[in-house]
């Protein structure tokens, strides 16, 4: 799938994102908003996988550690067809297994649950260290929110995946600046992270995560050593009035937001 | 009939909390808080806006948060860490149990929107183990108070209290029960209806419903005990033995899961001590379906309802009861 096609499918779930968000009068649409491009890029053209054997052995894997915004991975993956694309509706409501973090023994295509932050990132070595002493030749994705970045967990499993020479495993940051309170900048600053992924053995690639000429041949790049891509983002990407304030962590839209939001996501189609 | 009435005004508790911080920080310079990216669900907003350079904010790094908090007690300050249950105990529970309670640091730990609160966001951010996890380490008071006027209590004799200690908070509205000036005594049950057919304990958001589920055996005929059972560690042997002597039976009731919790350190007593006929209601053991924590409360047989039947059934377990058909 070419990129016109990638965006025309992220707009649609963005759109879909917001209409659940407000309906549900919950969600994470910052977030959401600022990685929607990177998970259509991976679903809709990178990932080995299939909504017919989600548990494929050879399947590649993809981990959203950043497990808040779920919603936006349940759409992406009913649009890839792993759920029916009504049962979105559902999200939040008593006994839906659409739950507010994403949990692999109630949806296909979920391979570890996830909502404290942290955790990702070592679940996914541990899959490419599986890879590794099987034979297999999966390819391992894991996503963390920016924030996120500050658990020392990830630090760890940074050091173990360079020990191990993980050339199967790309980390995608989504770096949108902004944690749940505040700015990093004004919480606990990593950026650049580059450099200090870099020092503990890793390529680096740091890209505009919203730019979808960028995002596809980022995640398709093998590199000799473990992967991280950078990728800088917009909290509430699209949303022009979400967009790069850290109100819309986790705040829900009013009627009349509703109507303005949609009106940009539909402009843009 | 009852007269209709209002229905009693609501409290999230985590206001009774920083006001009583706030306060005390007023008095208290060396009062700071900590927390994780967590300005906004512990409502550190006024404090922050208060004392900026006494609010500790390390960040999504929980670990890192206890263990700052006891070093912060070490250089003489005295740390209020503040954070979701979940992640204040889960993450960081080897931090609590070296850091803070093996070592004594005079830390308290705050545990915010602990049980079920976060309902929809599903069983990770639960904290339904946390009563289980806290109270087996030694010398960690465990308080999980049942209203606005025993959190505001509880928080002003922790920051008296020499030592560490773990307050477990909600955010689910909760009615005032206890009356205004009420003065917290740790280790103590407070009696909050008298009875003698069955003895009802619970702590937390558990407490109120159990207040409305002996309103519902009342109408029977039916006289239950209340007692609000805040402290979890120490427990209140006394009032255990006194109400199986009295009552001759005991039921229980929590937003934690039936392992390990405020039943089971009451089976400890009981089973021990003054053997009766007993039951726990509480998460039973799984993970929770998607809902608000109310609607599961209600999903596990926690309505005042479905407590007062649990009651009845239990009642009819006393010795020389006919069993029921
Ligand atoms: C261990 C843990 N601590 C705290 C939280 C609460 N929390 C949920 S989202 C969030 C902010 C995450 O920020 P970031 O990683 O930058 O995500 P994004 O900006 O992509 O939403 C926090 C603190 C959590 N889910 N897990
Ligand atoms: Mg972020």
């Amino acid at each position: 799938m070419q990129p016109n096609d990638l965006e025309r499918i992220a707009r649609q779930i963005r759109r879909r994102d917001l209409q659940a968000v407000f309906e549900a009068g919950a969600g994470h649409i910052g977030g959401e908003m600022s990685c929607i491009d990177i998970l259509t890029a991976l679903y809709f053209r990178v990932l080995r996988i299939s909504p017919d054997a989600p548990k494929d052995p050879g399947r590649d894997r993809f981990i959203l550690s950043k497990g808040h915004v779920a919603l936006a991975l349940y759409i992406t993956l009913a649009k890839r067809g792993f759920l029916p694309e009504d049962e979105i509706s559902t999200f939040l409501k008593p006994m839906s297994r659409l739950n507010g973090h994403p949990n692999c023994n109630k949806v296909a295509g979920v391979e570890t649950n996830t909502g404290p932050l942290g955790h990702g990132l070592p679940v996914a070595v541990g899959m490419a260290k599986a890879a590794r002493i099987t034979g297999a030749t999966y390819h391992t994705y894991v996503m963390t929110g920016d924030g996120e970045m500050q658990e020392g967990s990830n630090w760890e499993a940074i050091s173990s995946a360079a020990q191990f020479g993980l050339n199967n495993l790309t980390l995608i940051i989504d770096h949108n600046r902004f944690q749940q309170g505040a700015a990093l900048k004004e919480t606990n600053d990593l950026a650049p992270f580059a450099p200090k992924l870099a020092a503990f053995g890793w390529d680096v690639t740091e890209i505009d995560g919203n730019d979808m000429p960028q995002i596809v041949p980022a995640l398709e790049k093998r590199t000799a050593r473990p992967h991280a891509i950078i990728a800088h983002t917009n909290k509430g990407h699209g949303i022009s009035f979400m967009q790069d304030t850290v109100d819309w962590h986790h705040k829900v839209p009013n009627a009349e937001q509703y109507k303005i939001a949609l009106a940009e996501l539909s402009e843009a189609l | 009939m009852n007269a209709v009435t209002n229905p009693p005004k609501l409290h999230d508790c985590r206001d009774a909390f920083v006001a009583m911080l706030e306060r005390l920080g007023a008095e208290n310079p060396r009062v700071v808080a900590v927390c994780n990216d967590s300005v906004g669900s512990s409502k550190l907003g006024g404090f922050k806006a208060r004392w900026p350079e006494r609010l500790v904010n390390v960040g999504i790094a929980e670990q890192n948060m206890v263990g700052v908090g006891a070093g912060l007690a070490n250089g003489g300050l005295l740390p209020f860490v503040c954070a979701a249950s979940c992640f204040l105990t889960g993450r960081s529970l080897e931090q609590v149990k070296a850091d803070i309670a093996y070592s004594n640091a005079n830390v308290k730990l705050v545990g915010i929107s602990s049980g079920m609160a976060y309902g929809e966001l599903g069983p990770t951010h639960h904290s339904i183990e946390d009563f289980a996890w806290t109270r087996v380490l030694p010398n960690l008071p465990v308080i999980a108070p049942c209203d606005s006027v025993e959190t505001a209590a509880a928080v002003e004799w922790a920051a008296g209290f020499e030592g560490p200690v773990f307050l477990r908070l909600s955010r689910v509205g909760v009615p005032d029960l206890l009356p205004a000036g009420h003065k917290f005594v740790p280790g103590k049950a407070n009696l909050l209806r008298n009875g003698d057919d069955v003895t009802l304990i619970a702590n937390g958001t558990l407490t109120h419903r159990m207040m409305k589920a002996a309103d519902l055996l009342a109408a029977e005929g039916i006289e239950a005990r209340v007692l609000n059972m805040a402290t979890v560690r120490p427990i209140d042997t006394e009032a255990i033995i006194a109400a199986v002597r009295d009552t001759g039976a005991i039921l229980t009731a929590e937003e934690h899961s039936v392992y390990g919790g405020l039943g089971s350190a009451i089976a400890e007593v009981v089973v021990a001590e003054a053997p009766a006929p007993m039951k726990i209601l509480g998460v039973p053991g799984i993970f929770a379906p998607t809902g608000s924590a109310e609607f599961l409360l209600d999903e596990f047989g926690m309505s005042p309802a479905a407590v007062a039947q649990a009651a009845k059934d239990l009642i009819a377990r006393k010795p020389g009861r006919a069993p029921t058909p």
